[in-house]
């Protein structure tokens, strides 16, 4: 009853308390109990030029928040990486083979690597087929659709996934093509 | 006395979601549809602790249809510390932008998938701008680099007629599907660009407001603000991935703003 007191709730506290019925406004204290608990909490008082410290010191703590791990996989950005990675592989074959011709010209040129091609099994051979024109025909087609959009065509949401469905079985097809050439 | 029954007297605040038992006649229950959200927590008092997905089970035919309903619902009745930002409820103030399944949208526009196998998992925006705590994040660079691209009409000049300035229905027709923007950073967090490079690169939601305000007949520093994105980072770190257009929870085309923009930038 002390803090009931202290805050100047002691009459009506009283009041509830004589009222006719105890059962009924249990709830009623109960609420005042609540009210009462949560202004007993301590408050610091700090300067307003505390709280850019504050602040600042939180930064610090602040996990950044899951991105490409939770994102939906989607056409849009996953054809987009898939795009880079074949552009960046097509390129990193091109230069290897153009730098280990430049290194080792006798067992890099043409006729070596036609014998060497020669003979290995046929599962080897289609499949390897398989692994350069794939990204091959994909990254030209995809390239062709990035080029359509820097000029301002299929720019909307709809475009985008023709024209993606339209890459990805362009690619199937060109590849299923290159392979049996 | 009144005839009308006493009604418990409770403390809580009601939301729609269990209503049906204040009801004065008891209505037909529907059968309980418990459903699985997996929801990140992190706690700022409690910085050593690392993020956790926490899992929490409730009664689909008990709450509304969007998952904002779920996160009012588990906020209420069930954890009170779990922390979000939500207001109008109604997609026009963009407090509640989230992750919710993989996908960028706001809370209150996305309908719960009432699939109780399959649980749903609520992340904070994807950004690499912090978490402040539990699903809001820090969005301090979002506001200032939306900031730095002045959304504002510039024009020294005084109308014609000294009142306003005018505009052709023609004109004001471009500023439709951007002038609706309500920049709650959907796109911008759901940008590959943006996640890599978002101390340098505006991200879409500032380009598209960018071109909002190069496209408009009435603002005379179109050159200027043209001038401050002719740079590698600012706006050429777009590379058309699309995933703005595909996650703005408003429909809009923040892809083709931003190509609109590279055309007029190529064509000087």
């Amino acid at each position: 009853m002390m803090t009931t007191r202290a805050l100047g709730l002691g009459s009506p506290l009283q009041r509830t308390f004589l009222s006719r019925s105890f059962a009924r406004n249990q709830s009623l204290l109960s609420l005042l109990r609540t009210t009462l608990a949560k202004r007993a909490v301590q408050t610091e008082s700090l300067p307003a030029s505390a709280s850019v410290d504050i602040l600042n010191k939180q930064r610090l703590l602040r996990p950044s928040s899951p991105h490409f791990t939770i994102y939906q996989p989607q056409l849009t950005w996953i054809a987009s990486i898939a795009n880079r990675a074949t552009g960046g592989a097509l390129s990193a074959l091109l230069y290897g083979f153009s730098l280990a011709y430049v290194v080792a010209p006798g067992t890099f040129d043409s006729v070596h690597i036609v014998e060497f091609v020669a003979g290995l099994p046929d599962a080897v051979k289609y499949a390897g087929k398989a692994l350069l024109a794939a990204p091959f025909m994909f990254h030209s087609l995809n390239g062709v659709r990035h080029l359509s959009w820097d000029m301002g065509k299929f720019m909307s949401l709809k475009g985008v996934y023709q024209t993606g469905y339209a890459v990805l079985a362009g690619s199937a097809i060109g590849t299923i093509a290159l392979v049996f050439l | 006395m009144s005839l009308l029954p006493r009604l418990p007297l409770r403390f809580s605040r009601h939301f729609s979601s269990s209503a049906a038992r204040c009801l004065a006649t008891p209505v037909a229950q529907k059968p309980v549809l418990n459903k699985e959200f997996k929801i990140y927590r992190w706690n700022p008092d409690e910085p050593a602790k690392k993020p956790t997905l926490q899992s929490y089970t409730i009664d689909l035919n008990q709450t509304g249809p969007m998952i904002l309903d779920a996160l009012i619902k588990i906020k209420n009745e069930v954890d009170p510390t779990l922390t979000f930002r939500r207001s109008c409820r109604e997609g026009i103030c963009g407090s509640c932008a989230m992750n919710i399944d993989g996908q960028n949208t706001l809370a209150c526009l996305c309908r719960i998938d009432r699939n109780e196998g399959k649980d749903t998992k609520i992340y904070p925006l994807p950004t690499v701008l912090y978490v402040v705590k539990d699903l809001v994040p820090d969005l301090t660079l979002f506001y200032k680099q939306y900031k730095s691209i002045k959304p504002y009409l510039q024009n020294p000049n005084l109308p014609a007629d000294g009142k306003e300035f005018l505009q052709s229905p023609e004109e004001r027709k471009k500023l439709d599907g951007m002038y609706e923007c309500i920049l709650c950073a959907c796109c911008s967090t759901s940008c590959p660009s943006y996640w890599w490079n978002q101390d340098e690169y505006l991200g879409p939601a500032t380009l598209m407001q960018a071109y909002r305000w190069i496209a408009d007949s009435r603002d005379s520093h179109t050159a200027e603000r043209k001038e401050v994105l002719q740079n590698e980072m600012s706006l050429y770190r777009c590379h058309t991935i699309f995933n703005c257009s595909r996650t703005c929870p408003k429909g809009l085309n923040p892809a083709l703003a931003i190509a609109k923009i590279k055309m007029e930038l190529a064509a000087e």
